[in-house]
């Protein structure tokens, strides 16, 4: 740090020489100084009151006036241009201050903590709303229903015989006690007959909920699982008409290339009925047509218990298990993961599917 | 049905190389569904011949066994061994090791000879045993995977075979035939026969179907035969227990005798094990006609045979050696004695044939559906009978299937026939169909010809005639099934092919989109999410503890609740009637995996039984019932509101540098449950509360501003959480969803937007400890009057400077005029109004 010789004779205000060496030597010291407090230094000890550049100033009030002016001239032209050198040396230094500063600050962003969490939907749950879009989409409408139901609601309305071992396949919960007639529904089939019961022909609905079978638990069954059935009742529906509808939905889901098949097969509530296949092109062990659904066109006898004339209205209805869609569709091995709530399982796909 | 291929092959034309995948391939088409696939060679491979034992030395071993060393000729004398490879001897004499001793030098017997490979992977090779080189294995029926005896080697005289030495033993056992498994409809009990699924066979592919009764030749009529009575006084649904009963007796039988070899490999691939002949044949010829059939000893037989219900009270002994107490609904087959079986359920232990039975009757009735699907329920019986009979048995094939039994035990048995018989019984009435011709067209969407019509129907064996402007069809006595139009449609189009229905979009009329209620849940299920909680999906089943804890406030009541008939377990026995104890399960099995922060959700429904339980009767199916049994249907249904739900335990976020994460407590429950309230348009109103699930103290009760109790949440009791094994001051929340989505408004009135200055005041008020916050607040904003905004409570304090059992509440009033700046005095006079209000219900002082 440069700074004025104590006892330094003060230089005289007329001698040019004097006074450019007191400048260039507090220019110098200027340029020197490498922090904003070293420059607030240089500038008390250059341009201070006991500077030498100031003392000589203080001189000129004691010169002949004749010799004033030149004095004058020549001390304002040095102290200029150590003002000068002052504030461009400031400018300097804060600027290199200020980044600095902003360097010092630097963080590593990869270790930024998460500070909230992100919840998730469960992918059946957000499935179901897939599936219900898909078909609000169409016109169709929602219907649900309880989950303990009349026996009449689950069986008989939709062409279960008493007796027929259709109902033993079912393996249905009864709630206690058996004279109540009460069960889990086993099916969301009885959304439908109440469908027909409360809503004005024609209907288009489609009924998505839980459904209950006494299965155990294991990879591929549970006792607690979701279908989405659906119902059209209508003038001059035929099979073709389920088949488009089904068609149109299944691209929906798994877009445009999606193949289906029917097959016959059986249920009480259908004639003709049959067995829906979807096309899996990325199944393991290679392409392979997987059971997906059942579906068929609603038996008459079914539309009579809702009261509708089947001479004059015909209908179809399908069913889909959205357990089992999943499980083709996003590759899901093991039913427990769905059953078990583990939070990875969820968490993975957040709130898409 | 398990479809032995050799079998199909007797009565439809199947390609000589085809798999039982080909021929389920096939089967599929026309709606019977592919299972599995049994095949021996799959696990079992030759060479496997017969050979005949020459010599047997014995030789005692140091541990106490003794073993046989043989000389085994697997060629004929004097021919030239063809196979070769490592073990075989060329001379056609194989040296082999054996540790069983029932057989003889002489026996012909299995030997596996070295390259053969067994079930279980045992790969057969010469190797070095007991001192010699032992070249193959003499084998057991276990050893083949064709039986479970394993008392020793088979012995091939013993099963009635004298084959030529070097014979394919494989061949000689049927062990090249395969089946096809095939899951078949509860509509189409034809097909547990090999006579259906050959006739579906033929429908699937085109050829030509030879029908199974064909081939027996059965007399025009049967008479003085045993004496048979059908006499049932009680028939269900109005139709009689047994409309038909043929017997026919047997002489002479010699029941000892070994069942053939082609014979038990069928029952093999057809999944039955082989028992006696009588049974063997008895179950033959179920399987291939579908007529379940019976053989009693003859001579144990007392008297005639009736036909009739169980009186209360009579008991009988089944084939399993079980003693059963009968149902007076029960359709029984006896004879003096009494029963002596359960009609198309079990046969009687006591007439049931034997080793020393000599003369055999044989039954092959018609029983009705419901009368054998009840009796099969009431004891637990399922049988190969009981599943037929159930479904139903084609009335026109039990002579027939009679006839081929009586065949079988004449030319197997060694037994003379009676030619007099008995056939008593009325045939049910044919169902005759009118079929409309454009009806099938209609309903399936093609444009069927006449020829297809027709052919279908002629086909699956209905006798079709022409009426002006369609067709009458008469069902085939094989197929209940076809009792209308819609039943004959589906006929031709499976039979023209499903594959050929092209498709239509129909057009469903303009629709509302999803309900309000639809899209309120989608709305609070997605905020719960999107606040960071994780939605799980629980069972209902719950322990009645459960119920009793979480389902009610007041401790030691009991919650009223459904418990189920047949639950999977007896310990989760009962519906939920709160979502918790499942989200807890949950929670804990999360815990027990290593995740302890958690915060979780559920929206489900729980079951609320009311007054009314079900309703004792059913209405009958394909009517509308009434108006007023409607009702009662619906109102017998228990309430089952949506409720929400969530858990949260641990911390809310995981702990990294530069944060600290917080533990969830039980302002996150109030806080979380006031989302799913706010979402909704609902403000819901917090008061202290007790529930026995909450901590005492630190629970709040969730209201709406009718003063409608919705919901708790907080901290869970300490001592529930320790009995839960749950991590102490986990939080949780419960709401009645279903209520809060009735709250909400239908149309939200705008408020207006004052732009005027706003005058913000703070006071700090000094009242009691137990003196809610909220309820200051509420007096507060009542006191304040018009001008008040908004209020907010920003600070609790107690300590140094407040006296001992006060608090300290600092609220901040946010004043604002519609018409104008309020002044200074104005904005305080509003809150000196305020603070009175407060003062004079709870004594609140200013700080």
């Amino acid at each position: 740090m440069t700074e004025t010789l104590p006892g330094a004779a003060v230089p005289n205000p007329l001698d040019e020489a004097a006074i450019t060496a007191a400048v260039d030597q507090a220019v110098a010291a200027i340029a020197a100084a490498a922090t904003l407090d070293e420059l607030k230094a240089v500038r008390l000890a250059h341009t201070g009151e006991k500077s030498a550049l100031s003392l000589a100033n203080r001189e000129i009030g004691a010169l002949p006036k004749d010799q004033k002016a030149a004095a004058g001239k020549l001390m304002g032209a040095s102290r200029g241009r150590v003002n000068k050198a002052l504030a461009d040396r400031t400018v300097e230094l804060e600027a290199e201050n200020d980044a600095r500063i902003l360097v010092e600050e630097t963080v590593d962003v990869t270790a930024a903590p998460r500070r909230r969490r992100a919840g998730a939907r469960h992918p059946l749950s957000t499935l179901q709303d897939r599936v219900a879009d898909i078909f609000v989409g169409m016109g169709w409408e929602i219907a649900e229903g309880p989950e303990v139901e009349s026996e009449w609601f689950n069986f008989d309305a939709l062409n279960f015989k008493p007796d027929h071992p259709a109902r033993d396949m079912q393996d249905t919960f009864f709630v206690e006690p058996p004279e109540a007639h009460l069960l889990m529904r086993t099916h969301t089939s009885p959304v439908q007959v109440r469908s027909m019961l409360e809503r004005e022909l024609p209907i288009y609905v489609l009924c998505p909920g839980k459904v209950f079978r006494t299965d155990e638990l294991d990879a591929t069954h549970t006792p607690v699982f979701h279908q989405f059935e659906g119902l059209a009742i209508d003038k001059k529906l035929s099979m073709a008409d389920l088949r488009g509808t089904l068609e149109h939905f299944a691209r929906q889901m798994f877009g445009a290339e999606a193949q289906i098949r029917l097959r016959p097969n059986y249920f009480p509530f259908t004639e003709p009925s049959a067995e829906l296949d979807i096309w899996h092109p990325g199944a393991k062990g290679g392409p392979s047509w997987i059971e997906w659904g059942g579906c068929g066109m609603v038996n008459a006898n079914v539309l009579r218990a809702a009261g509708i004339d089947p001479d004059v209205y015909s209908g179809f209805a399908f069913g889909m298990g959205i357990e089992r869609t999943l499980m083709f569709r996003n590759e899901v091995g093991d039913m427990r993961d769905m059953i078990e709530g583990d939070v990875r399982f969820s968490e993975h796909f957040g709130m898409e599917i | 049905m398990r479809i032995p291929l050799s079998w199909l092959r007797e009565f439809a034309q199947v390609p000589a190389g085809a798999t039982a995948e080909d021929v389920m391939a096939e089967l599929v088409k026309v709606g019977l569904e592919e299972e599995a696939v049994h095949r021996p060679t799959d696990t079992l491979q030759g060479p496997i011949v017969v050979g005949q034992v020459l010599s047997i030395v014995k030789e005692p071993q140091t541990n106490g066994k003794t073993i046989n060393w043989c000389q085994v000729r697997v060629v004929p004398e004097g021919r030239q061994q063809t196979l070769t490879g490592e073990g075989i001897d060329p001379s056609g004499v194989q040296g082999i090791i054996c540790g069983a001793h029932n057989f003889v030098e002489g026996d012909k017997v299995v030997v596996t000879l070295p390259g053969a490979v067994l079930p279980g992977d045992f790969h057969i090779s010469a190797r070095k045993t007991y001192g010699h080189l032992s070249a193959g294995m003499i084998a057991s029926v276990r050893e083949l995977g064709i039986g479970e005896d394993h008392d020793g080697i088979l012995v091939l005289s013993r099963v009635g075979l004298d084959p030529e030495i070097g014979t394919d033993a494989m061949e000689l056992l049927g062990l090249y035939d395969q089946a096809a498994e095939i899951n078949v409809t509860p509509d189409r009990s034809y097909c547990f026969s090999i006579r259906g699924v050959a006739r579906e066979y033929a429908h699937a592919t085109g050829t030509v179907f030879t029908d199974p009764v064909s081939k027996v030749r059965v007399p025009e009529a049967l008479s003085g035969g045993y004496g048979v009575k059908l006499n049932d006084d009680a028939p269900i649904y109005g139709k009689p227990g047994c409309d038909r009963f043929v017997a026919r007796t047997v002489r002479g039988v010699d029941a000892t005798r070994p069942t053939p070899p082609w014979m038990t490999s069928r029952l093999r691939l057809a999944g039955i094990r082989s028992i006696s002949l009588p049974v063997d044949i008895s179950n033959y010829v179920m399987l291939e006609l579908g007529q379940p059939n019976h053989c009693y000893d003859l001579d144990k037989l007392a008297g005639d045979i009736v036909v009739r219900r169980a009186t209360a009270g009579e008991k009988i002994t089944t084939l399993d050696d079980k003693e059963r107490t009968l149902d007076v609904e029960d359709l029984l087959i006896t004879d003096e004695s009494g029963p002596i079986g359960i009609a198309g359920v079990m046969g009687g232990a006591h007439t049931e044939v034997s080793d020393a039975t000599t003369n055999v009757l044989v039954e092959a009735a018609h029983f009705d559906e419901v009368s054998i699907a009840r009796a099969r329920r009431r004891h637990k019986l399922p049988s190969e009978a009981s599943k037929r009979f159930e479904r139903g048995v084609d009335w026109q094939v039990a002579d027939v299937a009679a006839q081929r039994v009586v065949d079988l035990l004449v030319e197997l048995a060694g037994g003379t026939a009676d030619e007099a018989g008995t056939d008593v019984g009325t045939a049910p009435d044919a169902v005759t169909i009118e079929l409309p011709a454009e009806y099938a067209a209609a309903r399936i969407g093609i444009d069927f010809t006449e020829e297809q019509i027709l052919t279908s129907l002629e086909d699956l064996g209905a006798v079709v005639g022409a009426t002006g402007n369609g067709y009458t069809v008469t069902a085939p006595s094989w197929r209940h099934d076809l009792e209308t139009k819609d039943d004959l449609t589906e006929e031709i189009a499976r039979l023209v092919g499903y594959d050929k229905i092209p498709a239509t979009l129909p057009v469903a009329p303009p629709g509302r989109g999803l309900s309000r209620v639809q899209q309120q849940r989608r709305r609070m299920i997605q905020a719960l999410a999107d606040a960071g909680l994780t939605e799980v999906l629980a069972y209902p089943f719950v322990s009645k503890a459960a119920n009793d804890t979480f389902g009610v406030p007041a401790e030691g009541a009991e919650r009223k609740a459904l418990k189920l008939a047949n639950p999977i377990s007896e310990e989760h026995g009962f519906l939920r009637t709160s979502i918790l104890p499942g989200l807890i399960e949950v929670a804990k099995r999360n815990h027990s995996r290593g995740f302890r922060d958690l915060a979780l959700f559920e929206a489900g429904l729980v079951f609320l039984p009311g007054d009314q339980l079900g309703t004792a009767a059913i209405p009958p199916l394909g009517v509308k019932p009434s108006d007023e049994v409607l009702d009662g249907l619906y109102d017998g249904v228990p309430d089952q509101p949506l409720h929400l739900a969530a858990v949260l335990t641990g911390h809310d976020s995981p702990a990294a540098p530069a944060h600290t994460p917080r533990a969830w407590d039980w302002a996150d429950a109030v806080d979380i449950a006031r989302i799913a309230g706010d979402v909704l348009g609902v403000e819901l109103l917090v008061a202290q509360g007790r529930h026995q699930a909450f901590h005492p103290g630190r629970a709040a009760q969730l209201e709406l501003r009718t003063g409608e109790v919705v919901g708790y949440a907080g901290e869970l009791h300490p001592k529930l959480l320790a009995a839960y094994d749950m991590p102490a001051r986990s939080v949780a929340l419960e709401l009645n969803a279903d209520a809060l989505f009735e709250a909400a408004a239908d149309v939200i009135v705008a408020r207006h937007i004052s732009t005027y200055p706003v005058a913000t005041q703070d006071v700090a008020l000094v009242v009691p400890q137990d003196v809610p916050a909220e309820e200051v607040l509420t007096a507060l904003r009542e006191g304040a009057g018009e001008l008040l905004e908004d209020v907010a409570l920003f600070d609790v304090y107690s300590g140094k400077g407040i006296a001992e059992g006060k608090k300290s509440l600092a609220f901040s009033l946010r004043f604002r005029a519609n018409d104008r700046t309020l002044t200074a005095d104005e904005a305080s006079a509003a809150r000196e109004g305020a603070v009175a209000a407060a003062h004079e219900r709870f004594g609140a002082m200013q700080r």
